[in-house]
């Protein structure tokens, strides 16, 4: 199964290279990671996306948790939180056409488009993985020149 | 908190070591802790002085496993910092307290390829509970007193603190902290009663149950608890190799340790049971070998004081997060309240004492005089039983948990997690500071003993005479062993005939060496060492062919043993 994992660390040096390094020794996997500092300086949150059995999820969670750097880890339900990850895609343009094309299957998926170029054009999409992999399918027969994405970022919703 | 003063951050280590009750130190000077070291001039911490910094952390780590408080190593920066990272390691996979203190180049050369500079922090931390690197003076009192509580509470652990030298030298004002918060540090739960009260119901409801007792009800101290619960539930006990030890192995209900090496007894009563009371142990492949086989028909009860172990290796159907001798106290308590108290006229009890009679009569020995359980028994017969041992990792480390019984709990360590070739004798220093009115003996194989066996000048020098029983049979035993056994007897890499007379180097080193080339010459050897008030190398040669049996081959397992033929 595919997991949400929040980590909220110490905003320390070096904490990055722990959290990541767990993952490479205890050879578990990340899909995805994002780090940025909270509202209190003091410390960072990681959200990282993972896969794994219950099992697996689990024993990832507790060995997170055990470290010393590590304020609090959530296993986050996929359906009761808020999850997105920012994409920027560079598009091929070939045709006369494929302009206005792209911006059609921007708008659809709430992207904004950048950077129109002759021959190419981006898009930035905030989306969740499934949304931006369903986008990708559909930019991939203009060409997609590259792709930058960051990691997911994920808040449990209120009252849940 | 204390009031402030003003003093170097080298002194303030010192003066932060002090109030942690530190009495010694085991480590080597270099360039970048000498404004440390120079401390030890004006200080009443003692200094032992290694020869190599592998060493220092090993003696550091059997002092600590001994006295349950952190043993603490020296060294200096690069070269002197990766030399005591197998130490760390080692400790690391053994959970022992350790506190080991490194020099490190001054903060403006940090990561300018300095002299003698590593990064340390990054190389150590996979293999440290925790890693600290104070970037100013006055940090070093907080960092200490975190460092102690860290490496001895819950889990225990190595914690390195990398002090730049300038902030060894800098002089700022102090304040040594009585309390500190670490925020995402909980090492204590409280006693976990619904579930211990579960545990009993299973136990009681099993037809065949028994103890596994880890290295962590060693490190609990929970003896006493532990024969509590066998002896009022009737269980039989096995121990993990790390274990070994935690219940007396002269005890009716004890099996001894299982595993790769374990007493075919104990693999065989662990492989037919139904219902395992797991306490303070990680199931590690070498105690219970393939996972998948071992928790086949077996319901799991595991008590640890680390959660990420509930789980991690087997599955388990009732979890006891906790210290574990408290959780034992807590099951001690609750038997005693609902007044239950076994008898030993059940079948499986009955079966596991013929089990048990049956291999111990009838497993075969080597037949020559001088086999290793012949040997092991003597040293066994001859120790008091408050004695301690280590070992260093081989075939005689095997033997040991096959022919030497641990009477007294607690008198029993040895490198299980990392098996570390070296670790024995420095590990037995360490162990003999700690408790220097014991007898303690390293027993070795000439393999592990070369790898550091300069610690001969610690023990001579600063005087702490431990005993080296060297089961000496000219060769990389264990690995000889496979060598025969899965690749053909292709014998590479294994001969050890260039070793040195042990006898000659001992004596050499300022030490004394014996060798016994007989039973009588053995035991005459042994006394003379318990007599002696200097470091004794007994040097015992052995028939190189001989095996460590039973033997449970990687990869399969506890029922899949090969027996002596």
């Amino acid at each position: 199964m595919w997991a949400i994992l929040s980590i909220l660390v110490e905003n320390k040096p070096g904490i990055l290279f722990k959290v990541t390094h767990l993952f490479r020794a205890r050879n578990f996997n990340i899909d995805s990671i994002s780090v940025g500092t909270t509202e209190n300086p003091d410390y960072s949150k990681m959200t990282i996306t993972t896969y794994g059995d219950e099992k697996q999820i689990d024993q990832i969670v507790k060995q997170l948790d055990k470290m010393i750097d590590t304020v609090k880890v959530e296993h986050l339900d996929e359906h009761k939180t808020v999850f997105r990850e920012l994409s920027i895609f560079k598009i091929k343009l070939s045709n006369a056409n494929d302009s206005m094309e792209i911006n059609k299957l921007a708008n659809a998926y709430g992207g904004k488009v950048h950077d129109v170029k002759k021959d190419s054009i981006m898009v930035e999409l905030t989306a969740t993985p499934d949304q931006i992999k369903a986008f990708e399918e559909l930019a991939k027969p203009f060409g997609i020149l590259d792709v930058a994405r960051t990691g997911v970022a994920a808040l449990q919703r209120s009252g849940v | 908190m204390n009031k402030m003063e003003t003093m170097t951050g080298a002194k303030a280590l010192m003066t932060a070591m002090e109030k942690e009750g530190v009495k010694q130190v085991f480590g080597l000077p270099g360039g970048a802790n000498l404004p440390m070291y120079d401390e030890f001039a004006r200080c009443d911490i003692r200094h032992i002085l290694v020869r190599h910094e592998q060493s220092a952390a090993h003696m550091a780590d059997g002092f600590g496993r001994v006295s349950r408080k952190p043993g603490v190593c020296f060294a200096t920066s690069g070269p002197g910092a990766t030399n005591i990272l197998t130490g760390i390691a080692t400790a690391q996979a053994d959970s022992a307290p350790m506190i080991a203190v490194t020099g490190q180049v001054p903060v403006n050369m940090i990561g300018k390829d300095a002299f003698q500079e590593s990064d340390i922090i990054g190389m150590a931390n996979p293999v440290v509970k925790y890693a600290f690197q104070p970037r100013t003076a006055s940090e070093v009192p907080e960092v200490v007193k975190k460092g102690f509580f860290i490496a001895e509470s819950g889990r225990p652990g190595p914690v390195l603190i990398d002090i730049p030298k300038d902030v060894q030298i800098n002089e700022e004002q102090m304040t040594f902290p009585d309390e500190f918060k670490i925020q995402g540090y909980h090492p204590w739960a409280d006693p976990d009663i619904v579930n211990v009260e579960k545990a009993i119901d299973m136990l009681l409801h099993a037809e065949k149950p028994i103890i596994l007792a880890g290295g962590g009800t060693i490190i609990s101290s929970a003896f006493a608890e532990l024969q509590a619960i066998a002896e009022t539930l009737m269980l039989p006990v096995v121990t993990t190799f790390k274990g070994k030890g935690a219940f007396p192995e002269t005890h009716p209900l004890s099996l001894g340790p299982i595993g790769m090496h374990g007493h075919a007894e104990a693999n065989k009563m662990m492989a037919e049971a139904d219902c395992v009371l797991a306490i303070g142990t990680r199931f590690s492949d070498r105690s219970v070998g393939t996972f998948e086989a071992f928790e086949k028909r077996l319901k799991i009860i595991h008590m640890d004081v680390d959660p990420a172990e509930i789980g991690k290796n087997q599955t388990t159907q009732i979890a006891v997060i906790g210290d574990v001798r408290v959780n034992l106290r807590v099951m001690v308590k609750l038997l005693l309240q609902k007044a239950i108290k076994k008898t030993d006229e059940t079948p499986w009890l009955k079966h596991v004492k013929e089990t048990k009679s049956y291999w111990k009569e009838n497993l075969k020995i080597h037949p020559g005089e001088m086999g290793a359980a012949k040997i092991l028994r003597k040293l066994r017969e001859l120790l008091p039983k408050e004695s301690i041992i280590t070992t260093e990792v081989g075939q005689h480390q095997m033997w040991a948990s096959l022919f030497y019984d641990v009477i007294q709990p607690g008198t029993f360590f040895s490198s299980t997690g990392l098996g570390t070739m070296g670790w024995g004798f420095p590990a037995a220093i360490g162990a003999k500071v700690a408790k220097p009115d014991v007898p303690v003996v390293d027993i070795a194989g000439d393999g592990s003993f070369s790898m550091t066996e300069n610690s001969l000048a610690t023990a001579v020098l600063e005087d702490i005479p431990v005993i080296v029983f060297l089961l000496n049979n000219s060769t990389l035993g264990m690995v000889a062993q496979w060598q025969r056994t899965f690749y053909g007897r292709r014998m590479i890499g294994v001969d050890q005939q260039s070793c040195p007379d042990y006898v000659k180097l001992a004596e050499s080193y300022g030490a004394q060496g014996i060798r016994a080339q007989s039973m009588d010459e053995l035991d005459k050897a042994i006394k003379t060492a318990l007599s002696s008030n200097v470091a004794t190398v007994i040097d015992i040669p052995i028939d190189p062919e001989e095996d460590v049996l039973p033997f449970v081959a990687p990869g399969t397992s506890l029922s899949d043993m090969i027996l002596p033929s």
